[in-house]
């Protein structure tokens, strides 16, 4: 690898390529550097470490989002006695075009920013790019989700400045572009489940009674006092069914037990903000008790109980592995209440009052990360004038 | 005696520490040097050329803004050398040490300002805001002397003290006559200070619970417009020690430890002694070795031909790059990586045995990306993320706002030491106090 360096630096002839050979040699081998100012001794931790921790913790969450997809797969083709193994490589299979498409076209721009600023690659991608995959809905077309993370890179994230200097959370602009450009892919019965072969895989037909809206579209477009949620297949479903997840939906939000794991490993290395996460699952908890107290027909999502409020969609992803992204929330710890309660609030306040989305989550996070920076603003003025008031005090003591 | 606990922070262990309280005897320096980098603050007008004969507490230079700053020759000797490195900046002036052992008595009668500036020892003195030597003809509202230092492997200062410690009573004396407000002296727990004339406060919990700025945050804060100083125990002690004898002590006592030390002592030398005095033969492969005057997150790299630097009490000597081919540090699960984040595997071992640390910063520089990483290494009521955004901008409002009259670098140690992003905090926030400082004059 050293012997290569020179061709890769300025004057070589594949300096062109000298961010990527880089990024290539920090992550073989730790930096070499050795400190010059300041501190002698560092922290072991870096940024690379940080995002692949946040990458472990969405495992499990992928690998049971790739299940669940055969799982519906095989419900919808009427083949329900499936083994599992079968199920998983079909979700395997069906998924892995999605990951390559969104890694790919992500780091692809990645790279060719960092060339052109001559800097470091940074490894905010790692994590968006795995985000991606699990918030879209599998039967998005490829090109689709191409366009949008292009979209979403380039402007939630490039221009800004890269990681680190973004307002808005990559993964959830990508789903929002989607959702606003193309919304008939990305909700209603087409969406959320596989039939067709993945990879020529797994092809068939889907039997009549199939009908593959997810429980919180099915509730918005309830009639009638008597809530009823079915699956794909028209049997009913209850809380325990989307706490499991074995539910349709975006490959990684359906799972409570998969996101709860991955929530224990984000908080147990201390890399997601507990009280951002929590607040959010009180304020979602709250609101959905108070509207669960004035149940009304005109708004069916009021008749859905407290926890299975928070049980469907895609609340409980976006609470442990969206609203908790550093960069774009709240980063005083007053105003990481505040944020966190303000998500759990809106999410629920959109998916109840508003019947044009059926899901509230991406759109209060996205909200929320509009308003985090003045939400710190005030915590930290707060503190401005706590030192003001002190200096005013002693002037007055003098005089 | 008010006790003050403090939750943020940490101490890091490090091998090598000194076992047992005894001194060795080091040599007679061959060469003593000072080096103006340590006296931040002043530009140097030089007194002395060089082959000019110099007695120890001689005057070397002065401040080019305030010429009653002084900088003194800690032995008697002849100037051997004006080292000057870029744009004719002074690197050290260094002195080739006669056996006379001469050195100038001040008469203490007169005004204590005009003895401490004479003196050289008002150059040991810094003050908040800016972490600089202090400017004469401004009495500080309140003084703060910590009396343990806390960072890693730092010296005990009752052992650097030694029978100085007698003349702390006249020191607190001299000061308390120089400030509007008190004398105030932070002590760990267990401690005892015998100084009637100060307040004396007990702060428990880790480093930086020693740093002088954190105590004063915690106890009486600094506000826009006010100037306090700050300085260590030792330098207390040889304020009373001049305003009792009329002499400066140069001794000083030196902890000298650190992983590759193969035998970490206290070394009592002088100020300014050249560093292959003051490590002798001790030095594990001394190829490999980093040298540090000072700890290991604030101190000076040096080698050893070069210098003891201010404040004169430690060295610590570790690796420089322990493995300089490490594949894939970033997925590592050895529980010996330190790391106090529980992305390692540190924490299933522990963080308080000793561990190993060498030089390399392990990382790439990044934009700031966790939250409250600084605020947990700073035992201050100060945001120190938005801080140091402000200072990265320039906002000089802002920094006002946010406190910066409150801080020295050596704050910010700790949360270079921890931050993920790899930030040379230190050097942002002295560009900071800098910066303000110019804009203020």
């Amino acid at each position: 690898m050293n012997k290569l360096e020179p061709t890769f630096r300025p004057g070589g002839k594949l300096s062109k390529l000298e961010s990527v050979y880089d990024g290539m040699e920090t992550f073989l081998f730790t930096p070499n550097t050795t400190s010059r100012s300041g501190a002698h001794i560092h922290d072991g931790n870096d940024l690379k470490r940080t995002m692949i921790t946040v990458v472990v913790a969405l495992l499990p969450a992928l690998l049971f989002g790739m299940f669940n997809i055969g799982y519906q797969h095989y419900l919808a083709i009427g083949q329900p006695q499936t083994g599992w193994f079968t199920m998983f490589l079909y979700g395997l299979l069906a998924m892995l075009p999605v990951i390559v498409v969104s890694y790919g076209v992500g780091l692809g721009i990645e790279f060719i920013s960092a060339q052109i600023h001559h800097k470091e690659i940074q490894e905010g991608f790692l994590v968006t790019g795995i985000l991606i995959p699990l918030i879209v809905p599998i039967n998005t077309p490829l090109w689709m989700t191409a366009v949008a993370t292009a979209f979403a890179v380039i402007f939630a994230k490039e221009i800004f400045g890269g990681t680190g200097m973004n307002i808005f959370n990559v993964a959830l602009i990508t789903r929002a572009f989607l959702f606003f450009s193309y919304p008939s892919r990305m909700s209603g019965d087409e969406a959320f489940v596989k039939v067709d072969s993945a990879l020529g895989m797994g092809g068939g037909t889907a039997v009549d009674t199939f009908t593959g809206a997810t429980p919180l579209g099915q509730v918005a477009t309830n009639m009638g006092d008597q809530l009823l949620m079915t699956d794909i297949v028209g049997q009913p479903i209850s809380c325990m069914d989307a706490f499991i997840g074995l539910i349709p939906g975006s490959p990684g939000e359906t799972s409570m037990i998969a996101i709860l794991i991955g929530a224990a490993i984000l908080l147990i290395t201390g890399i997601a903000s507990w009280r951002i996460m929590c607040s959010v699952f009180v304020g979602g908890l709250g609101m959905a008790a108070l509207v669960h107290a004035l149940p009304s027909a005109t708004y069916p999502a009021s008749m859905l109980d407290p926890m299975t409020q928070l049980c469907l969609g895609g609340f409980a992803f976006g609470a442990v592995f969206m609203a908790t992204d550093p960069v774009t929330g709240a980063r005083t710890k007053t105003g990481q209440y505040i944020y966190g309660l303000l998500i759990g609030v809106m999410a629920i306040l959109i998916r109840v009052y508003n019947s044009g989305y059926p899901e509230g989550m991406m759109l209060a996070i996205l909200l929320m990360n509009a308003f985090a920076p003045l939400i710190d603003h005030c915590v930290v003025s707060s503190n401005i004038k706590r030192r003001a008031r002190r200096a005013a005090a002693k002037v007055n003591k003098e005089g | 005696m008010a006790t003050v606990r403090l939750k943020k922070g940490l101490d890091i262990h490090l091998l090598g520490a000194i076992d047992g309280n005894d001194i060795h005897i080091a040599a007679q320096p061959r060469l003593v040097a000072v080096v103006p980098d340590d006296f931040h603050g002043i530009i140097p007008r030089m007194e002395k050329k060089q082959g000019e004969h110099v007695v120890a507490g001689e005057p070397l230079y002065h401040d080019k803004n305030h010429e009653a700053i002084k900088v003194v020759a800690p032995v008697s000797g002849t100037v051997k050398e004006v080292r000057r490195g870029e744009r004719r900046h002074i690197d050290a002036i260094i002195i080739e040490p006669d056996a006379n052992n001469e050195a100038i008595t001040h008469d203490i009668k007169g005004d204590a300002e005009h003895v401490l500036l004479e003196s050289g020892l008002w150059a040991m003195i810094r003050q908040r805001p800016y972490d600089v030597v202090p400017a004469p003809g401004v009495r500080p509202r309140d003084v703060f002397v910590t009396a343990f230092d806390s960072a890693p492997l730092a010296p005990d200062l009752d052992i650097v003290l030694g029978d100085k410690r007698q003349y702390i009573g006249r020191g607190v004396e001299v000061l308390d006559s120089l400030t509007i407000g008190k004398v105030h002296i932070g002590v760990r727990d267990g401690q005892a200070i015998d100084a009637p004339a100060a307040v004396v406060t007990t702060f428990v919990g880790p480093h930086p619970a020693g740093n002088a700025g954190v105590q004063a945050a915690n106890t009486v804060p600094v506000n826009k417009g006010d100037v306090v100083w700050t300085m260590d125990i030792v330098t207390l002690a040889r304020i009373g020690e001049l305003f009792t004898t009329g002499k400066v002590s140069h001794d000083t006592v030196v902890a000298v430890n650190g992983e590759m030390v193969s035998q970490p002592r206290y070394v009592s030398t002088i100020m300014g002694a050249d560093m292959g005095t003051v490590l002798g033969n001790e030095l594990n492969e001394p190829q490999s070795c980093r040298i540090i005057s000072g700890n290991v997150l604030t101190g000076v790299k040096v080698t050893a031909d070069q210098w003891l630097r201010a404040p004169y009490r430690h060295v610590t000597v570790i690796p420089e790059n322990n493995k300089p081919d490490e594949f894939m540090g970033w997925a590592s699960l050895n529980p010996n990586r330190f790391s106090i984040y529980r992305t390692f595997t540190t924490w299933l071992r522990g963080l308080k045995a000793p561990v190993s640390m060498d030089c390399r910063i392990k990382g790439g520089e990044r934009a700031i990306v966790r939250t409250g990483e600084y605020d947990a290494m700073l035992p201050m009521d100060i945001h120190a993320e938005f801080l140091i955004k402000a200072i990265i901008a320039g906002d000089i409002d802002k920094m006002e706002q946010l406190g910066i009259y409150e801080i020295a670098p050596e704050d910010f140690a700790l949360a270079e030491f921890a931050d993920t992003s790899k930030l040379e905090l230190q050097r942002i926030v002295r560009e900071g106090l800098d910066k303000l400082r110019a804009e203020m004059s």
